[in-house]
């Protein structure tokens, strides 16, 4: 193992090493990563993983088929509800039934929140990494309004585990819609407020304006996907290609740009913020009455085979990769997680840059670390 | 200074007043821990979900500067709390042990969150996770929750400051 982790790159005169992490405030978590460097240069990354593995995959093949949806909340827990999302939509496969339709707007809807509170989040960090504290302060206000609507429907702020095979766990509170469209108001009006600090401040663009460029070549042969390989060009926006839920009936065009450097993936994600507004704000008074759960038996149980579905999560495309055995629980699970592959780009697009800018980079990348270890 | 509670979160002592202005009487005891438990730092340590509601914590809504928790630290050199947020595994456990080990004295844990209690969610066929940090370091405050509300964690630091005003580092012990 030593062998392994030891690399084969010799550091020439002038040349060392430093280690960022696992403890480390930029990394957002326990990432590890050893940097070659020249002076400040960065000659080369390496990434060591596994500080939070805590082996959701294999624990998963001895949870039944309710449960194991509950593990992935605590995957990528920014969006834990798109992931449990993914996971019912992957058993719904299986069992080739559909969620009702009130259940799929409203998992739909709930998507968008936990994406706005997702990005929203990923605003204050950005704000924190490049040295602004007041961004976390503003994007805090209106993350804890939706966490609230969160709080209310789904009884939990973080960790919803709001979905079960064939809809929703519970039909949603009474306030929901009311709540909703308040906070939609609240959050419309703080956009030019976010504007106002960080886009258009001059620091900030130094920072990251030509910083970290990412081509949609290395976008597309790494596998990146989300926002950050959108600022690159490359249309990878599952809603689009594989919609799921009530994406089809909702009109949205995919955001695109092709600078590819970390101020592109800073604006695709402001603008994605307003997309997922409008998208609420199209389906929220048009939730169809209903029953907001199709029936399963209680011990539910997959046919014979492979089970794969995809959903666009706040940091790219998740996948849910189900085995089945015909038993009650899955006989191999295996998460294609967003977060895996856009930190495999990581050292190719931080070659050759300060180690200052290697803090913007992985700030507009937006990892979350127990998303790549699992 | 009828309640006792009320008492002990401003200065202890009594203040005597005299012409040219006046003097302060107080134990030794009493006003350290008076300065520590209003004066944690914490260390910014986060490993998994529990970081988030931690960060809930800091913000405007819940605001732990309230009680003298807002100067987060990158170093464990310069912190004396340390809030274990999030899962510790097998391959992060010396990485924590160290930390805490850099830590000055006097230094406190608060471990949030199932995960740290005992495994938590992962406390069954998981091979990585360690089951509960205080196999690691000593733990002051457990919080359970997956994850905690951070009303719970601000909870958990004014049962550690009540914690604190009651230490002796120099009264001593009746035989």
């Amino acid at each position: 193992m030593r062998g392994l982790i030891e690399e084969d790159y010799t550091t020439k005169e002038g040349e060392f090493v430093i280690n960022i992490g696992p403890q480390h405030p930029s990394t957002h978590g326990v990432l590890h990563l050893k940097v070659w460097l020249n002076g400040e240069t960065i000659i080369k990354i390496q990434p060591h993983l596994g500080y939070i593995h805590r082996s959701i995959e294999k624990m998963s093949e001895r949870l039944s088929y309710r449960n194991f949806i509950f593990a992935t909340s605590r995957m990528d827990y920014l969006a834990a509800h798109i992931n449990n999302e993914a996971c019912a939509l992957a058993v719904e496969k299986g069992l080739q039934i559909e969620a009702t339709p009130r259940a799929k707007v409203v998992r739909t809807i709930l998507s968008e929140l936990t994406r706005l509170s997702s990005h929203q989040l990923w605003w204050a960090s950005t704000g924190l990494d490049l040295g602004a504290v007041t961004p976390f302060f503003y994007a805090f206000r209106e993350r804890e309004a939706i966490l609230d609507i969160m709080d209310e429907t789904c009884g939990a702020r973080l960790t919803q585990n709001y979905m079960v095979p064939g809809g929703l766990m519970n039909d949603i509170h009474p306030n929901f819609q009311k709540r909703t469209k308040e906070v939609l108001k609240q959050i419309k009006e703080k956009f030019k407020e976010y504007d106002d600090i960080l886009t258009g401040n001059v620091i900030f663009i130094n920072r990251t304006k030509g910083v970290g460029y990412l081509s949609k070549e290395d976008a597309l042969s790494y596998g990146v996907t989300g926002p950050t390989a959108r600022a690159s060009g490359l249309s990878c926006d599952i809603r689009k290609w594989a919609p799921y839920s009530a994406y089809p009936s909702v009109d949205f065009e995919e955001i695109l740009d092709t600078e590819g450097d970390s101020y592109s993936r800073y604006l695709i994600r402001m603008k994605e913020m307003k997309q997922s507004v409008s998208i609420i704000e199209q389906l929220i008074d048009n939730i169809p009455e209903g029953d907001f759960q199709e029936k399963t038996k209680n011990v539910i149980k997959l046919p014979k085979g492979e089970f794969y579905q995809r959903v666009e999560t706040p940091r790219g495309e998740l996948g849910v990769y189900i085995v089945s055995e015909g038993m009650s629980s899955p006989y191999r699970i295996k998460y294609r997680s967003p977060n895996f592959s856009n930190l495999s780009v990581l050292p190719t697009i931080a070659k050759g840059y300060k180690i200052g800018d290697l803090v913007a980079i992985m700030a507009t990348i937006d990892l979350v670390i127990p998303d790549i270890d699992r | 200074m009828s309640n006792k509670k009320t008492a002990d979160l401003v200065f202890p002592g009594q203040l005597h007043q005299t012409e040219n202005g006046g003097f302060l009487t107080t134990k030794l005891d009493d006003i350290i821990n008076w300065a520590r438990s209003n004066s944690l730092w914490p260390l910014v340590f986060g490993t998994s979900c529990c970081a988030i509601e931690m960060m809930s914590a800091a913000d405007a809504k819940y605001d732990w500067s309230r009680f003298g928790f807002e100067v987060a630290r990158a170093t464990p050199r310069q912190s004396d709390l340390i809030i274990v947020a999030g899962t510790i595994v097998m391959k992060m456990a010396p990485v924590l042990k160290r930390l805490y080990d850099q830590m000055p004295d006097p230094k406190y844990v608060i471990a949030m969150g199932a995960c740290t209690i005992s495994g938590g969610p992962f406390f069954y066929n998981t091979y990585s996770v360690v089951k509960g940090v205080d196999h690691i370091i000593p733990v002051d405050v457990y919080v359970p929750g997956c994850p905690p509300r951070p009303e719970a964690l601000l909870h958990s630091m004014l049962t550690l400051q009540e914690k604190i005003r009651h230490e002796k580092y120099f009264k001593k012990e009746k035989k």
